[in-house]
């Protein structure tokens, strides 16, 4: 017996003669993640100031950067000795860094690069003096080197240098200190680093995606609470099937997760502590209330709530208190998106007949339609730069589309029998959607970027549903 | 009258409502009260007043109520499975009831939720309607969490876009 089950008897002995509410809505939570720490980001030696934004005139390369060819030998390790972060020493783990380095930049369909596995690697001292004539021999015009270095105190020192092998020059470099057990963050922000000095977009890699997994068949199926990072590494459940659960979201700083659960027989709205493992109701009511959603400073909370059948969005403070009805019209009221500002909410409505977009203030005032597309729209999510809206598009079959905050510049992104429910990278130039398979209700979670190219289904461990990107993390 | 031979008459009852039902669609998904299996061939005793099962047999199978897409209207088909339904809590007053709102698969998550709620909702104000106490009966949105009818075709679709009134035992 684990001492989380001998808690919770503990508990369910001492809460024997109090309503038994309390206890049931934690019966369907498994053990609880890790809370990661910060990862600390060092001065590198010898830094030169380099300019970042994108490519510049420093760059010896024209052209699309799938055509960019770019070498990730394995990062060197200054000695090989023993870490928590891989059995077989840190010399191993400069090639898994690599690896993952590769994978992120490769699964982005930007760029296509050349793994360590395929390449020399280069020893501690050539980290910082590229041996540049045998890259170029390679053909190599991008060289992403790296070393790990573990400290005295247990955590790893990881290096991350962008060279452009045509000019002999550095582009940029940055160094974190990363606990070991956060080694692959440590990845994700080299290739954030290189992403972002190559693209000029904003970094996206080290994040995280809540999601729903999936299994049974279509009329019995289990849906679970799950976590993963943003490339599918350190996958977690975090309920147990018991009760279904859906639509969860991440706090704006990751240490809390909200989501619907029946877990005590109706649709209500949990935020999950990650750290303390409790679990509490977004709002004391009989009523159900199901789609939640978090401002971008994680100050407040959206959720939508059915009385007497009709459904209304409110708004909550995060850390409880009364709620404020914002809207009110009869129909569906529903979802609802902030603006990156948290001055404007975008949310969907059946008003008029059908599912719609609608815009108003954060306050509920001034509202107003904003999809005039024939079809019905739903589900729309603001970007987190603030310039576009995705949405689900119905013309018939559900797309993923997206549009201005003024409902122009439409854009259909996809092309499936039925994908919905879009969430943005941190960035705001990728986006994740559930796609369900004909027939069969089967659930994948797929990526695209905005150009509705780069279509790619990300691997889980089972099915996937209702996808929420976290902002990249502190 | 044998338990046996009234038996028979409800399941021809129910087969010939169920054929001049107009909002129902094309195929009904099975009944309980026609497909329960005889256990043990015993009916003299029949199902336990105030059970689902019970509660199913008396109503003919009409114990779920169908919608068109996007909608929660009563019907005339539904109005009658409803007076059948109010009848039968008349005349067991201690029985208190869950309607289930379903959605089907072509509608997103979180608003088939929504309208799942609103058919229940719709099926309870007409059961209050009726005469019967608000506080016997709960409701409950599973959206489109659970089919009865797994394909993907409108006559599937049809038979998931439902309200099905669950005896709570």
């Amino acid at each position: 017996m684990t001492i989380r089950s001998m808690l919770s008897l503990a508990l369910a002995a001492l809460l024997a003669g109090m309503p038994s509410a309390l206890f049931a809505q934690n019966e369907d939570l498994g053990a609880a993640p890790p809370v990661g720490g910060e990862v600390e980001t060092v001065e590198m030696p010898d830094s030169a100031a380099d300019d970042e934004g994108g490519l510049t005139g420093s760059v010896s390369f024209e052209g699309s950067l799938d055509n960019l060819a770019m070498a990730i030998p394995a990062f060197a390790a200054e000695r090989d000795v023993a870490t928590a972060a891989n059995a077989r020493g840190t010399a191993a783990l400069g090639a898994e860094l690599a690896r993952v380095v590769t994978a992120d930049l490769q699964n982005n369909g930007l760029f296509d690069p050349t793994g360590p596995d395929a390449l020399p690697r280069p020893t501690y001292p050539q980290i910082t003096d590229p041996v540049w004539g045998m890259w170029s021999m390679r053909g190599a015009e991008m060289l992403v080197q790296g070393y790990v270095r573990p400290r005295a105190d247990g955590k790893l020192v990881v290096g991350c240098y962008l060279y452009d092998v045509a000019l002999q020059d550095e582009l940029v470099r940055s160094g974190w200190v990363v606990p070991p057990s956060d080694w692959r963050r440590a990845a994700h922000k080299c290739a954030d680093l290189i992403y972002s000095r190559l693209t000029g977009e904003s970094p996206f890699f080290d994040s995280r995606i809540a999601y729903i997994a999936e299994t049974g068949p279509k009329d019995n199926r289990t849906k679970r609470l799950a976590i993963m990072d943003s490339d599918g590494a350190n996958h977690r459940f975090i309920t147990t099937g018991r009760a279904t659960a859906l639509t969860p979201r991440y706090s704006p700083d990751y240490r809390k997760l909200m989501y619907l659960s029946y877990v005590d027989g109706n649709p209500r709205i949990y935020i999950y502590d990650i750290g303390t493992g409790r679990q509490t109701l977004v709002t004391e009511s009989a009523n159900p209330t199901f789609a939640p959603r978090w401002s971008p400073d994680g100050r407040w909370v959206l959720y939508s709530m059915a009385v007497n059948g009709n459904t209304d969005i409110y708004r909550v403070s995060a850390s409880g208190g009364a709620s404020e009805r914002l809207t009110t019209a009869p129909g569906i009221d529903v979802g609802g998106s902030y603006s990156p500002d948290g001055s404007r909410i975008v949310f969907e409505s059946d008003r008029s007949g059908e599912q719609q977009i609608y815009m108003m203030n954060a306050d509920g005032s001034n509202q107003r339609r904003i999809t005039f597309f024939g079809g019905r729209a739903a589900t729309p999510e603001w970007s987190p730069r603030g310039d576009q809206i995705a949405f689900t598009y119905i013309p018939g079959d559900f797309n993923i589309a997206t549009m201005s905050p003024e409902g122009r510049n439409f854009r259909k992104l996809t092309d499936g029998w039925q994908d919905e429910a879009p969430t943005w990278a941190p960035n705001g130039r990728v986006l994740q959607f559930f796609r369900t398979e004909r027939n069969t209700g089967r659930t994948a979670i797929y990526q695209v970027d905005l150009t509705g190219e780069n279509l790619r289904r990300l691997p889980t461990p089972v099915d996937a549903s209702d996808p929420a990107w976290g902002p990249i993390l502190p | 009258m044998t338990s046996r031979i009234k038996f028979a008459i409800i399941l021809a009852g129910s087969v010939s409502l169920a054929a001049c039902q107009s909002g129902a669609p094309d195929q009904l998904p099975p009944e309980p009260g026609v497909s329960q299996p005889d256990t043990g061939g015993d009916y003299t005793s029949g199902p336990r007043e105030g059970t689902q099962e019970h509660f199913v047999d008396a109503v003919n199978g009409q114990n779920v109520i169908y919608f068109d897409t996007d909608r929660y209207n009563i019907d005339t088909a539904d109005a009658a499975a409803l007076q059948t339904q109010a009848q039968y809590m008349a005349r067991y007053p201690n029985v208190t009831v869950t309607i289930e709102g379903h959605a089907d698969e072509r509608g997103t998550r979180e608003y088939n939720l929504a309208l799942g709620e609103r058919r229940a909702n719709s099926a309870k104000n007409y059961l209050v309607s009726l005469g019967v106490a608000a506080n016997r009966i709960r409701t409950v949105s599973y959206g489109e969490e659970r089919p009865v009818a797994t394909a993907s075709t409108p006559s599937a679709w049809a038979q998931n876009r439902r309200a099905v009134t669950v005896v709570i035992d």
